[in-house]
């Protein structure tokens, strides 16, 4: 078997480099086709009705209009009359038509008889949501009651921080074709081989018959993992033509309404410390929504997770609005905001400087090393020691200040399979059933598989994105990297010792003593005993060269290709114009512990744009309901706003590259950057101000309400 | 309340959002269109009707004169990506925020979803597809391409011919006014500190000219 594990940093030759993304010029182009951009021939165009009222009953639904629509192909129903709606944006019909504005013709001629019941839609007061807010029960440890008492300073302060939602810029959607047995799905996903599965239940086939394809994909953060109820029934509208295909993708609104949120949360927060600035009680009363289902619990205290006397107390509120799906790092950015804040009031409680109360308390983390050495390198790149004042210091209506935030996260490499293939004329194939989302997972895949055969990435096709290739995991919780630099490692491994033992007898050696370097095979430390890899390949004989290669999480610890746990902090420096209550983002830091870095250029891109999503978050950003007609109000890209160009400042990116880390192996890196970035900006704001600004996003509304009376000048 | 009278119709017709302003913008005749639809527009005031039914008109795409059937309400961005299949502007808003759609119209750059099919009749359109030829890199996308401007690649098309147009106009750009010229773009991933790069290299690299 032969030696996987990767060769020392110095060594690689081109992992650790800085390639462009191969799928880059395709893209940028504007030739590659999305999921979104297939019209293949005979296609139906869709339209989706969806529930105008949060909480509601159908009493009928009267179809006839609609379908006698010339180029109407099929309605199918996702509800029946009696359905109870639970949110506004529920899907209530699927009209395939000829073309787009056939269909949501057919959309308006659609007739519903209503029963409008009461619904709930807000969370941001506990006390108002009654029977709608259910306990999660009590956490206590320690004493947290003596912990208090005993306590020389005691902080309690009340955070929020509202739902947002993924508003990936490809909606959800797909094109499917089912025909006899056999149905071609092309979804915009995250989840290349395992979402037939799904899609196979809810249609009742057998996964088998699915061919599922996915080349290129518009974002997902989380929510593209199932097939959705949309895709099964343009699968059946599929069928009930003839098999002509059929594109649904959800229009904005629909998309920002039901196709996943990020769960709000809200907490008092009430913590007890020495003067000194030991932290010694922790109390959180906490609640959150993700929609009907409720939502999901935040982990806190947040990275400090050793304060000897805790209690916290959770409830999940259940709205009449659209469900939460998984949000790039679940639960923790929420989390850290949370933590962070509340930590920032208590060192100004303190007359401590923050970064100083997070390293006397470094000791209550898990990785105190980690976080000490990172904090000291975020705020030397954001000049702390020059930047930092007492909160609301300063002179003039402009203000600026400075924060932190903090992070953690697991990742792992998920189970991935992968094939190599070396071809009698030297070409070779790697194939694994992945998705690259953006993050430069094929760049990444053939940069290994290259570093692993001793080839030039040119010489290396590689082919994911369908579900006939071997199966990986889908792309969440940053596993993806770990599991697919892992699979493809030993599978290029095992196929390369084929080739050695093929070409062995003519280097008259044995095939353990053989390596594959710049193209050639040679006798280990002997490069005069040496062939091309095309001669070496010509050895081989007519079939080619096929081996798997596997990532197996259980083993990973043991082989120690992949690993978890990636900590990071990010600072801020903002500037708050008091008079107008506007945010201006002056520069965000993020240091990032990142294990071993295939390829630094697109890491540091995910990074980039973490920080920019945590700007979004901090400072724009928020869905917000109507109490009186249950619906949202902002489900456009106007008023569900995003950060642009102009809004960012500078950005610093610091991967952690270096050798104690690159021996832990691969770590993914997709949430761990996506968590600070928030609480550092709105710890920031309230060091400019010397006043809390107690929920994001910090609209110029929220800073004027929390100056109230106070002056700046 | 009904709008059904003539000096309602003088109004709209004078601020210049009436149907048959549009109409005749695009120099298509009545005829054309379907007799009765005028006819019909006071009423369609008064409940909301929807003019369905196609009609053929030409586009002049990338160079090239190019007939497509398409409906009085479909947006230029539907016509290239429902009826054509030039895919290369996506729609992400539909309601010009986003930028995703970017095309250019005689040299201007405007949000395709933002302009009707029938308006663009008579002038020339350039789409993504026709800044270069299909295996070759435009400098805009090239620079793109070397500063990783781009993740899962959704908004880079817009943001391409944005920056395309901005060069045109502003060859010398500071960053201030990269970030403001190219503002009218929506990145979800967060790509801007690699698109700030990218289009300040490609400033350098490609000077001007409509087309490449
Ligand atoms: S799709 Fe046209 S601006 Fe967004
Ligand atoms: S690269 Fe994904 S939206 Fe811009």
């Amino acid at each position: 078997m032969p030696e996987y594990k990767w060769p020392p940093m110095g060594k690689r030759k081109v992992m650790g480099q800085r390639i462009n993304r191969l799928d880059g010029p395709v893209k940028s182009a504007g030739r590659a086709k999305y999921p979104s951009d297939l019209n293949p021939q005979g296609l139906l165009q869709t339209a989706m009705l969806t529930s105008p009222y949060a909480h509601a009953k159908i009493r009928s639904i009267n179809l006839d209009a609609a379908k006698a629509i010339p180029g109407v192909s099929g309605i199918n129903l996702f509800v029946q009359p009696g359905a109870e709606i639970q949110w506004a944006g529920a899907e209530i019909a699927l009209v395939a038509a000829n073309t787009e504005e056939i269909a949501r013709d057919a959309v308006r001629a659609i007739k519903i008889d209503w029963e409008v019941l009461p619904h709930v839609v807000k969370d941001e007061n506990l006390a108002k949501a009654g029977t709608r807010a259910k306990a999660a029960g009590e956490q206590v440890t320690g004493d947290p009651e003596k912990a208090f008492s005993e306590a020389n300073v005691t902080l309690e302060g009340e955070y929020g921080i509202p739902v947002i939602t993924h508003c990936c810029l490809e909606p959800h959607g797909n094109v499917i074709s089912w025909k006899g047995d056999k149905i071609d799905y092309w979804p915009s996903t995250q989840a290349v081989s395992t979402v037939a599965t799904q899609l196979a239940t809810l249609i009742n086939v057998p996964a088998t018959n699915i061919n599922v394809t996915c080349d290129y994909m518009g974002g997902g953060f989380g929510s593209k993992f199932p097939p959705d109820s949309w895709g099964a029934e343009s699968a059946k509208l599929s069928k009930g033509s003839g098999g002509r295909p059929v594109k649904v993708f959800l229009d904005r609104a629909t998309e920002l309404t039901i196709a996943g949120v990020r769960p709000s949360h809200y907490a008092k927060i009430k913590i007890g410390a020495k003067s000194d600035g030991s932290i010694t009680a922790w109390q959180s009363d906490s609640w959150s929504s993700g929609g009907f289902g409720g939502g999901g619990m935040s982990p806190i205290p947040y990275v400090f997770v050793n304060i000897p006397n805790r209690r916290n107390n959770h409830a999940a509120v259940s709205l009449n609005s659209g469900p939460q799906r998984a949000w790039r790092a679940p639960n923790h950015p929420q989390a850290a905001f949370l933590t962070c804040s509340a930590l920032t009031d208590l060192a100004a409680k303190l007359n401590m400087d923050p970064l100083a109360l997070l390293h006397k308390n470094a000791g209550l983390t898990l990785r105190a090393d980690t976080y000490r050495n990172q904090l000291e390198k975020a705020a030397e790149l954001i000049d702390w020691k020059n930047k930092y004042h007492a909160p609301g210091e300063g002179k003039g209506t402009l203000r600026r200040g400075v924060g932190i935030g903090v992070a953690t996260w697991g990742g792992g490499g998920h189970a991935s399979k992968c094939k190599v293939t070396i071809h009698p004329d030297g070409s070779v194939e790697v194939e694994l059933g992945s998705q690259d989302l953006g993050t430069g997972n094929r760049t990444c895949i053939s940069m290994v598989a290259a570093e692993s055969l001793g080839l030039p990435m040119s010489a290396i096709k590689v082919k994911i994105g369908n579900n006939s290739y071997p199966a990986s995991g889908p792309s969440g919780g940053s596993t993806t990297i770990g599991g697919v630099s892992t699979s493809t490692r030993k599978a290029s491994l095992n196929a390369l010792e084929k080739l050695f033992e093929k070409v062995a007898p003519a280097l008259g050696v044995a095939a353990d003593q053989l390596e594959a370097v710049d193209s050639r095979i040679q006798v280990k430390g002997n490069p005069n005993k040496a062939m091309s890899w095309k001669q070496a390949a010509q050895k081989m004989g007519p079939s080619p060269i096929e081996e798997m290669g596997e990532n197996v999480p259980a083993q990973a610890a043991r082989e120690g290709l992949n690993t978890l746990g990636a900590a990071g902090v990010q600072m801020a420096e903002v500037e708050v114009d008091t008079e107008t209550g506007i945010v201006k983002m002056r520069k965000l830091v993020a240091v990032q512990d990142c294990g071993l870095v295939v390829n630094p250029k697109t890491a540091e891109s995910q990074v980039f744009g973490a920080c920019i999503m945590s700007i979004c978050a901090a400072l724009y950003e928020e869905r917000v309901m109507d109490a009186v007609t249950g619906r949202v109000l902002n489900p456009d890209m106007e008023f569900y706003k995003l950060a642009g160009l102009p809004d960012i400042g500078e950005i610093v990116v610091h991967m952690d590259i270096q050798e104690v880390h690159d021996k832990r192996g691969v770590i993914g890196l997709g949430e761990p950057c996506a968590i600070g970035g928030i609480a550092a900006i709105a710890n920031a704001v309230h060091n400019a101000l010397g006043v809390r600004v107690p929920t994001v996003p910090v609209t110029s509304d929220r800073v004027l309400n929390a100056l109230g009376n106070k002056r700046y000048a | 309340m009904s709008s059904n009278n003539d000096s309602e119709k003088d109004k709209r017709a004078q601020s210049g959002f009436s149907r048959r302003s549009w109409l005749r913008g695009a120099g298509i005749g009545t005829s054309v269109v379907g007799a009765g639809v005028l006819e019909q527009e006071a009423e369609a005031q008064v409940t909301p009707k929807v003019m369905s039914g196609e009609v053929e008109i030409t586009l002049d795409i990338n160079g090239r004169k190019r007939s497509v059937k398409v409906e009085p309400r479909t947006t230029l961005l539907d016509a290239l990506r429902n009826r054509m299949d030039l895919t290369g502007a996506k729609r992400v808003c539909d309601r010009g925020t986003c930028g995703a759609c970017t095309v250019s119209i005689g040299g201007k750059i405007v949000y395709g979803c933002s302009v009707l099919a029938v308006d663009a009749v008579g002038k020339s359109i350039q789409t993504i597809e026709g800044i270069a030829t299909e295996g070759q890199l435009h400098p805009v996308s090239a620079a793109f391409v070397n500063n990783d401007a781009q993740q899962c690649g959704y908004c880079t098309p817009g943001f391409v011919m944005a920056a395309k147009g901005f060069l045109d106009k502003h060859p010398n750009p500071t960053v201030e006014q990269v970030e403001k010229g190219l503002a009218g773009n929506i990145c979800r991933c967060g790509t801007y500190v690699g698109v700030r790069k990218a289009v300040l290299e490609a400033a350098k690299n490609y000077k001007g000219g409509s087309n490449a």
